[in-house]
């Protein structure tokens, strides 16, 4: 199929950008999204043009790394993938593709596409962890039991990738979906509860001096997540912070 | 506002604040809902609210002060919001995640906080005028009877324009209610077992409530063509 490209053009984070407009003329459907874009950047080598920056890396849906907002929707127009599980089958002859990078103040561009999304890096720093005494005394995890439904509900927002698909979607670009996945997947667990006012303070407050947004619960987050990555963390989130809060 | 520093904690605020505006909402209705079925339960109760101590020297300041603050929080979250993404996307199709009014509560919360003007002007001042500067708290009119039935019908009796600002901006409360009161829930932590029951007692308020003071507002229009 034959394909217009609208993509973000920026030499660099201070740069000013603009759209620049590429066709292709072979893409077929059963290439993914990237590969599409490996396709354009081959031409545009070819023809002595820079190639378009664009993250990615395990290309198979587990590394978070792959970003774009593709006509208007952060990993493209399907559901649950990542943008490189996003296959050109989505898409029609002829068809115009808008290609833009996540945007966030928080995630400043480096190039073209790719943007910095290390402030997800310091808001796990701020809390995301357990301390645990390795001093050879350390306990199995495993012996200790934990509910099965909390262990599932812990295991499930540990899947979260830290994509940013969540900022990007959000009006806001707020980052409340990744924060609530990281302080849930500890809150549910025993392991989690010595350093739970801290970390839930902590990470929130990172989260703030980012620069996200604020949540204002339009669910776009929970739609547009790779990893189906719920709302109820973002409720559980709250209520860790205002337990928390209470405690001092 | 200076103490509520954190994003969650000024969420917070603005979904309690919201939800103490909800249930002054659904007193109001109650109250305007007896001007179709009784006008003297009407005139009686109005009597009461206007010259109660405890609802005008406590219950009254709290709740303009709870309406400013929910307006003028909202504006200080969105201020933050825009401020989060300072270059918009070319292309954004919000539509396909997220409702529309999850994401047009400004615009909605605008419109209510313009007629909320056009109300006070209406009832409020007109009502301090006569009890506090005029001094006059019997709530009667010249012929001895009580004021506040008719002077309430004739704020509508033919006053097609009126009544349609009135249709208008409670369509838009609707709307704004419609996310505001479910999302509150959340954004105080409420999701469980009975997320689902509240989603629906919420959606339904919010829809029975506006469209009762929308028929308020027509059956006083129609009854006095």
């Amino acid at each position: 199929m034959k394909l217009n490209l609208k993509i973000w053009r920026q030499e660099d984070a201070k740069a000013k950008g603009e759209f620049k407009n590429y066709q292709l003329n072979e893409v077929h459907g059963d290439m993914s999204f990237l590969e599409m874009l490996d396709v354009l950047n081959n031409e545009l080598v070819e023809k002595g043009i820079e190639p378009v920056e664009f993250d990615h890396d395990c290309r198979e849906g587990i590394c978070g790394m792959c970003s774009l907002q593709i006509n208007g929707e952060p990993h493209g127009p399907d559901r649950g993938i990542t943008t490189c599980q996003l296959h050109m089958r989505k898409f029609k002859d002829g068809d115009t593709i808008v290609i833009e990078p996540f945007r966030a103040n928080a995630f400043p561009i480096v190039k073209d596409l790719a943007v910095d999304r290390s402030a997800f890096d310091r808001i796990q720093q701020a809390g995301g962890y357990i301390s645990v005494n390795t001093s050879g005394n350390t306990q199995d995890a495993n012996s200790i039991p934990i509910e099965k439904d909390k262990a599932d509900m812990s295991f499930n927002a540990a899947t979260c990738i830290g994509c940013g698909a969540c900022v990007a979607a959000c009006k806001n670009a707020s980052a409340m979906l990744f924060t609530s996945a990281k302080v849930s997947q500890y809150a549910l667990l025993p392991q989690g509860e010595v350093e739970a006012t801290d970390r839930v303070l902590n990470m929130v407050a990172q989260m703030d001096k980012e620069g996200f947004g604020n949540c204002t619960n339009t669910g776009a987050c929970e739609i547009e997540c790779p990893k189906g990555i719920s709302l109820e963390n973002i409720a559980r989130l709250n209520r860790e912070y205002l337990a928390a809060s209470l405690k001092g | 506002m200076g103490g509520i520093k954190t994003s969650i904690a000024r969420k917070v605020a603005m979904a309690l604040s919201g939800l103490f505006l909800v249930l002054f909402l659904a007193q109001h209705f109650t109250i305007n809902f007896t001007s179709v079925v009784s006008p003297d339960t009407f005139n009686e109760i109005s009597q009461f609210m206007g010259t109660n101590f405890l609802v005008q020297a406590v219950l009254q300041p709290i709740l303009i002060f709870g309406v400013i603050f929910h307006f003028v929080m909202g504006f200080v979250l969105e201020i933050k919001n825009n401020s989060a993404r300072s270059v918009s996307y070319a292309k954004y199709n919000g539509g396909a995640n997220s409702p529309w009014v999850s994401r047009n509560m400004l615009l909605t919360g605008i419109v209510v906080l313009a007629f909320l003007g056009l109300h006070f002007y209406d009832f409020w001042v007109h009502e301090m005028q006569v009890k506090y500067i005029q001094g006059d708290m019997s709530g009667l009119n010249e012929a001895g009877e009580f004021r506040y039935y008719e002077e309430t019908v004739a704020k509508f009796a033919g006053q097609p324009v009126r009544v349609a600002i009135y249709v208008f901006s409670f369509v838009l409360l609707m709307l704004h209610l419609l996310h505001g009161f479910a999302s509150s829930f959340q954004t105080m932590g409420v999701n469980n077992k009975y997320s689902k029951g509240i989603k629906v007692f919420t959606k339904a308020f919010a829809i029975v409530i506006p469209m009762g003071f929308v028929f308020i507002a027509i059956f006083h229009y129609l009854n006095n063509l």
